[in-house]
């Protein structure tokens, strides 16, 4: 391709600019010293100087061209902007070699350089947090302005399924309308969520439990990484485990009680990814209740309760509100997790109350909506940046609770350990 | 009046029991977490061990002139529908590099069908009685046999099972990786380096470290819809390349190195920084020359992890379409490719049952590699582990 | 005078002086715990060597020492809190109430419950104030109705001498009170499970003065009741509360006398360089 051609090129050119621009501004800063004049900084600060000066411009005016090139449809040929880039390198250049001078504080100007460029890497992810912002709320908001907002919300019929014959500009020969009401898809979601949390906080808290109170060090330093391994194994594996493995065990289970379940029942994928969340619940709630103050436990202990009875009413209390902090962030990670319930979980939109049956969720009708070959523009594919929006609202609360929790709980027990 | 001990002890029964039960339950829960872990791997490898195997049947190739139009042609009749189509499509291009074959006649192992390999295997299978009974009779006289299956290593994705491998998707995750790597990397430590080394303690470090934990916890699709909206549709970097599956995960990895790299330049005592301001370096120059070497394993340790975590990552590839039907291994960043989660996914959803063991043996080698990279990631931090 | 002692087994473990350890209690004190010949250890280090002391029931018995001499190790013992430090080894005879509290048959919540403690800093649980008292005697079934679980608050606050300042606020949280007060309901806490032995672990080293005082008066108080062990980092608080003052050094009982006697006449040469402030 040309452009990459181009691009090679003018990264060649400044490279070899910069280079030059390198070893000029050391060969001249040697120069001056060895004329035997005192300078404020080493001959290779000065070098880097330069070469700082002479491709930092440079990329900044190839950057902000390109940015105009593409977001407000500036018509500079690509040439051109390039062309004017490398000019800017060369006038660096020129500008850094009259800088190689006694007086001057190259190993600051270094400094302060190298300060920006750290802190604009730190600004990328602020960039990424508003990127997934921008990208979700305007597309979000392209959707509200097809679908009402509050249709949306309340509706409890999701079918997209003739949208994209609007979008065609066919939409009279939709046998139905399309309706986007998310309520059913929320519904299984919360489901499923619900059945992960059965699992997860009962089995991660009690392992914590035995872990930091019970467990012999050795079964201790076995148990923690092994049960990291949990967390550690791909989703789409745990996905294809739900639906191959777990899901017909569910059905034959539910048929031995004579009850019908479906082979995408909400069970398996919430049996599955409340196992996948057992090591987050058990490592964050090992963490606070190693921070609670063992002085606690011996006053209890001291006044004649049993170690059962000191866990539950004093170190479980007070250790309270980072279980809790725990429990939010994993149940913001079961809301958000996706390859399981595309895999296990149905993709009919269902609002019921029986985990038997099959149900969808966000996140399933999210990859539905993006992968199939709709166009761009159609009700359908912006509906996951709607449902994407609400995700990221719901999990960024969840979030923000649980970091205000955790750190009230860290104030309380000063423990720098969390 | 005060209670003598065995008075007391006798009231404490019950309550000595409810704490042994306590304790009990506790232990069970840490069981079950450990009986699930068993049985998970015990099911993958007894439903993904097969695939590393694969029937070859041994027929006689005739490389005759009318193989080179009708490639069936080239076996007997009898055997016809038991040898891979895939493999028989490949013989008019082997009669055309090697003229030498024709008119000539031999014995070959070759690869057999799908529904073969699931017969062989005990498995269900498609195959006709009259069918079956062929392949009894060459596995009595030692021409079919289950052989290590270099194909699933060798080879890209097919819709044929017994032609389908992961090399496509292997090299596309290195790819993607790669390009993770190169972006989260540096951005990642320069950012610690940033917080830690530099920035004041004002308010706008504040919401960066806020920010940086909130980035942590969203769900990974939103950084596919991330994806899809600015790169893909903004930006213009092709659909399904390695290029923006991995400017997509390098965003999601970044908070993980950034985090571990914070912890590890924290984890440099004070006083090295102060012994090297106390000869005159700068700051750049202390954290250069002195923090970051110190810290370096440590930063390692954390970016391993990071990548194995993009490494297992699917649901925001989905995204920004790296599920592509991708059957010839491409090494360039800006053609389309998959990644092994998503070859095991596409798999996954294949009605063919032959296709269940290629997954499970593709997410055998994927927890392979990513056990590998978590036990290296933990054998560094134990090596380079400095109590100071 | 002598021969009393040496009916009750009162011998000093110290054997620099040879001189017989007098004791002038009252005649209508009884043993409380005997302690024969007890060592520990942690690990592969003796820090208890050859312990053997009596403890009088409704006196103040106070261990004073250097820091590390072994006083709180062996405060430890007496209620077998040392048991949740894997490392520990015990050897030797502690007997309360004509039973080895370390042998196997032993409750060691059995044995809490007689012996309560209270500890260096003060410990109340996240729990209300109310609830920091009323929490054991609940869990012992000592009350079973709530208006007699309000008395036993109250009259355990009250013996704590807290109840005046806490009645009003009696559901707010333990920790919303000042450290002194705190370190009280702490004791109220000990003293609501009606225990025959209180262990004090320098229960005053981490207050202000003023709040020391009360305490110290509280302990004064509380004698009448209870059998008090304290370990003090502060010798005029061990001559201004206890009755006895035993005197550890290096792991070992050197002195155990009368705490006058101990004050105005030590008869070790140890106990006297520690008393006059030469080391410590």
């Amino acid at each position: 391709m040309q452009t990459n051609q181009l691009i090679l090129l003018f990264s060649g050119a400044l490279l070899v600019l910069g280079l030059i621009a390198f070893f000029m501004g050391r060969a001249k800063a040697a120069k001056v010293r060895a004329a035997g004049t005192a300078m404020y900084a080493q001959p290779d600060q000065y070098a880097w100087f330069a070469a700082l000066a002479t491709a930092g411009p440079a990329v900044a005016v190839g950057a902000i061209g390109s940015f105009a090139l593409l977001l407000m449809g500036a018509e500079i040929p690509t040439l051109y902007l390039l062309a004017g880039s490398l000019v800017v390198a060369a006038a660096g250049m020129m500008v850094a070699m009259m800088q190689v001078r006694p007086d001057f504080h190259a190993r600051k100007a270094i400094e302060k350089t190298i300060r920006w460029i750290l802190a604009g890497a730190a600004m990328i992810s602020i960039f990424t947090t508003f990127g997934i912002l921008f990208s979700i709320i305007t597309e979000a908001l392209r959707f509200f302005q097809m679908e009402g907002f509050w249709d949306f919300i309340t509706g409890t019929t999701w079918n997209p399924g003739a949208s994209f014959l609007a979008a065609a500009g066919r939409a009279e020969e939709g046998a139905t309308a399309a309706e986007f009401g998310s309520v059913p898809l929320f519904a299984g979601t919360f489901m499923i969520t619900l059945v992960a949390m059965l699992v997860a906080i009962p089995v991660g808290l009690m392992s914590a439990i035995y872990m930091s109170e019970f467990a012999p060090a050795r079964v201790r330093t076995i148990a923690k990484p092994v049960l990291e391994v949990l967390a550690g194994i791909p989703t789409v594996v745990y996905g294809f485990f739900a639906a191959i493995t777990v899901a017909p065990i569910i059905v034959d289970v539910a048929g031995a009680f004579g009850l019908e379940a479906s082979f995408n029942n909400a069970l398996a994928p919430g049996i599955v990814m409340g196992i996948m969340i057992i090591p987050f619940i058990s490592s964050l709630s090992d963490d606070v209740i190693n921070a609670v103050p063992d002085s606690m436990r011996q006053g209890s202990l001291a006044l004649g309760m049993t170690r059962a009875e000191t866990i539950k009413d004093v170190v479980v209390p007070a250790a309270l509100p980072g279980i809790i902090s725990a429990s939010l962030l994993a149940m913001s990670r079961a809301l958000g997790e996706t390859m399981i319930v595309v895999m296990a979980a149905g993709m009919r939109p269902n609002l019921t109350a029986n985990p038997l049956e099959d149900m969808t969720t966000v996140t399933v009708r999210i990859v539905a909506a993006l992968t199939g070959d709709q166009e761009f523009a159609s009700a359908e594919t912006l509906s996951a940046f709607a449902l994407g929006l609400v995700l990221f609202v719901v999990t960024l609360a969840l979030n923000m609770v649980s970091v205000i929790m955790i750190r009230r709980f860290r104030e309380k027990y000063r423990s720098n350990n969390l | 009046m005060r209670q003598s001990f065995d008075e007391i002890s006798a009231q404490l029964k019950r309550r000595h029991r409810k704490s042994a039960r306590l304790k009990w339950m506790s232990m069970g829960a840490l069981g079950l977490a450990g009986v699930f872990l068993v049985f998970f791997f015990t099911d993958m490898l007894i439903k993904g061990l097969p695939a590393f195997q694969q029937a070859q049947i041994q027929v006689q190739v005739d490389y005759n002139e009318m193989a080179q139009e009708i490639p069936l042609a080239a076996v007997e009749e009898e055997v016809r529908p038991l040898v891979s189509r895939g493999y028989l499509r490949l013989i008019p291009g082997r009669m055309e590099d090697n003229a030498d074959l024709l008119g000539t006649t031999r014995m070959e192992w070759v690869l057999a069908d799908g529904q073969v390999d699931q017969y062989l295997k005990g498995h269900h299978n498609n195959l006709s009685a009259s069918e079956q009974a062929v392949v009894d009779e060459l596995a009595a006289n030692g021409r079919a046999e289950l052989k290590f299956n270099t194909t699933f290593f060798s080879r890209g994705d097919s819709k044929m099972p017994e032609l389908a491998g992961i090399a496509s998707a292997a090299m596309g995750t290195v790819m993607t990786l790669l390009v993770t790597l190169v972006v989260a990397f540096p951005i990642g430590v320069m950012t610690a380096v940033y917080l830690e080394e530099f920035a004041p303690d004002n308010r706008f470090t504040q919401i960066i470290e806020i920010n940086i934990n909130n980035l942590a916890a969203i769900p990974s699709i939103l950084f596919g819809l991330l994806g899809l909206a600015i790169f893909i549709n903004f930006f213009g970097v092709p659909r399904s390349s390695p290029l923006v599956g991995g400017l997509t995960l390098a965003l999601m990895t970044l908070p993980v190195i950034i985090i571990s790299t914070r912890t590890a330049l924290r984890s440099v005592p004070e006083d090295i920084r102060h012994a090297a301001f106390g000869v005159g370096c700068s700051r750049w120059q202390v954290v250069r020359d002195h923090v970051l070497p110190v810290s370096m394993p440590g930063i390692m340790t954390g970016s391993i992890i990071g990548l194995a975590q993009a490494m297992g990552e699917t649901a925001p590839l989905i995204i920004v379409g790296m599920v592509a039907f991708i059957p010839d291994v491409s090494a360039t960043i800006t053609e389309a490719a998959t990644v092994l989660p998503a070859q095991i996914f596409t798999w996954a959803g294949e009605p063919d049952r032959a296709f269940t063991e290629k997954t499970a043996g593709g997410i055998l080698v994927l927890l392979t590699i990513l056990i590998t990279l978590n036990a290296t990631a933990v054998v560094l931090r134990k090596k380079f582990e400095r109590r100071w | 005078m002598d021969m009393k002692v040496a009916d009750r087994g009162v011998t000093m473990s110290g054997h620099e002086t040879g001189q017989p350890v007098t004791r002038n209690e009252q005649a209508n004190h009884e043993l409380s715990i005997r302690v024969r010949d007890l060592n520990l250890w942690y690990g592969e280090t003796q820090a208890l060597k050859n312990i053997n002391i009596d403890v009088f029931q409704k006196d103040i018995t106070a261990l004073i020492g250097p820091s590390g001499c072994g006083k709180s190790t062996f405060l430890r013992c007496l209620n077998r809190m040392n048991d949740l430090i894997p490392s520990v080894k015990l050897e030797g005879l502690i007997e309360m109430d004509g039973r080895n509290v370390n042998e196997v048959k032993m409750d060691e919540v059995a044995l809490r419950r007689r012996v309560g403690m209270v500890f260096q800093k003060p410990n109340p649980f996240p729990k209300s104030i109310y609830e920091n008292v009323a929490y054991a005697p609940r869990m012992h079934d000592l009350v079973s109705r709530k208006a007699d679980q309000d008395e036993l608050v109250e009259r355990a606050l009250r013996d704590a001498g807290l109840w005046n300042e806490v009645k009003d606020k009696l559901h707010e949280p333990g920790t919303s009170l000042s450290g002194g007060q705190q370190q009280r309901l702490c004791i109220a806490r000990a003293i609501a499970v009606q225990p025959d032995v209180i262990l004090m672990d320098e229960p005053t080293s981490a207050l202000d003065p003023i709040s020391t005082a009360t305490i110290e008066d509280l302990m004064d108080k509380l004698k009448q009741q209870f059998t008090i062990i304290t370990v003090t980092h502060n010798m005029q608080q061990a001559a201004r509360v206890a009755d006895y003052t035993a005197f550890f050094h290096l792991g070992e009982i050197v002195e155990y006398n009368d705490t006058k006697t101990m004050f105005a006449n030590p008869h070790t040469k140890k106990a006297e360089d520690y008393i006059t402030g030469r080391y410590g």
